[in-house]
């Protein structure tokens, strides 16, 4: 298995997702915590939220919104299986609350294999925006990428 | 739990420990949660006969799970409109059954566009004393 060199900068489409209260609340649910402004929209305008913020890692849901889902991995032709995420870093330009509609797209920065081929780096970055254009946050990414041809020697 | 309140910049010392928060230990009941909550449907966190066709003797928990673990300890320290940054690297896997515990210093102070900023070390540490995620924050103080 190698991974195509070609790829680096391929810009994948754009597309817009709304922030939902009821799916933050799953997502707390899964990651624990009691903080109510994440749950209850009195609590957060109280701790001066226009709405329901988005916690911290909750963009990571926004840019899995993608209707186009998987859209790295069938680029890189790789089965979800051999993946494992190796580094993930948020910028927090501006605030994401609850109504807020979000324009995600993604890069694909650079990529490169450790271990002779063994394991191979994918980084990309997404660029996130708001309703009025404004951008809120900076993701970016690194897959790691098992190269099962190894496994075998 | 009351809002959290943000220390003063001058308050805050290079070296300071945040207060540790230490989980339950990780369900596979959570990860389907989490599957659910994050939009990540891999099946390797979820599906035990996926993951051992790839490999591995379990499934294990997403990545992104236990960074959210990190964004819990650095809103403990200061509320969420006054982060900057959150990133990490992930050191090594998570599995169902581990107990993590995420602990924090602060590891510099400095001033940028106008705004007094604190780095964070952040970490996620497994019952036999492993980094599972090593990671940082910027947050804002006034």
């Amino acid at each position: 298995m190698q991974l195509d060199k070609k790829l680096i900068g391929h810009k994948f489409n754009a597309f817009t997702t709304t922030v939902e209260a009821g799916k933050i609340r799953l997502f707390c649910k899964a990651i624990g915590g009691e903080n109510p402004i994440y749950v209850d929209e009195e609590a957060a305008k109280k701790a001066g939220y226009r709405a329901i913020p988005a916690p911290p890692t909750y963009l990571t849901a926004v840019t899995n919104d993608d209707p186009d889902k998987g859209g790295l991995l069938r680029l890189l032709n790789v089965d979800i299986g051999l993946i494992l995420h190796g580094e993930q870093h948020y910028e927090y330009l501006a605030p994401v609350h609850v109504g807020d509609k979000i324009t995600c797209q993604q890069q694909v920065m650079d990529i490169y294999d450790k271990k002779g081929g063994a394991l191979w780096f994918v980084v990309s970055e997404t660029e996130l925006k708001d309703q009025n254009g404004k951008p809120v946050a900076k993701a970016k990414g690194i897959t790691v990428v098992r190269n099962p041809d190894a496994a075998k020697k | 739990m009351a809002t959290v309140k943000a220390p003063k910049f001058d308050d805050v010392k290079v070296g300071d420990a945040l207060e540790p928060i230490v989980l339950p230990p990780i369900s596979r009941h959570q990860l389907a949660l989490y599957c659910g909550g994050s939009g990540d449907h891999n099946p390797i966190h979820v599906d035990i006969d996926f993951a051992k066709k790839f490999g591995f003797k379990d499934v294990f928990a997403h990545g992104m799970l236990s960074m959210a673990f990190l964004g819990r300890l650095a809103t403990s320290f200061a509320p969420q409109s006054q982060l900057r940054k959150l990133g990490t690297r992930f050191t090594s896997i998570t599995w169902v059954g581990d107990v993590i515990t995420v602990s924090g210093k602060v590891t510099g102070k400095r001033e940028e566009n106008g705004e007094k900023l604190v780095d964070l070390e952040l970490k996620c540490t497994n019952q036999d004393g492993k980094d599972t995620l090593q990671g940082d924050a910027t947050v804002a103080l006034n």
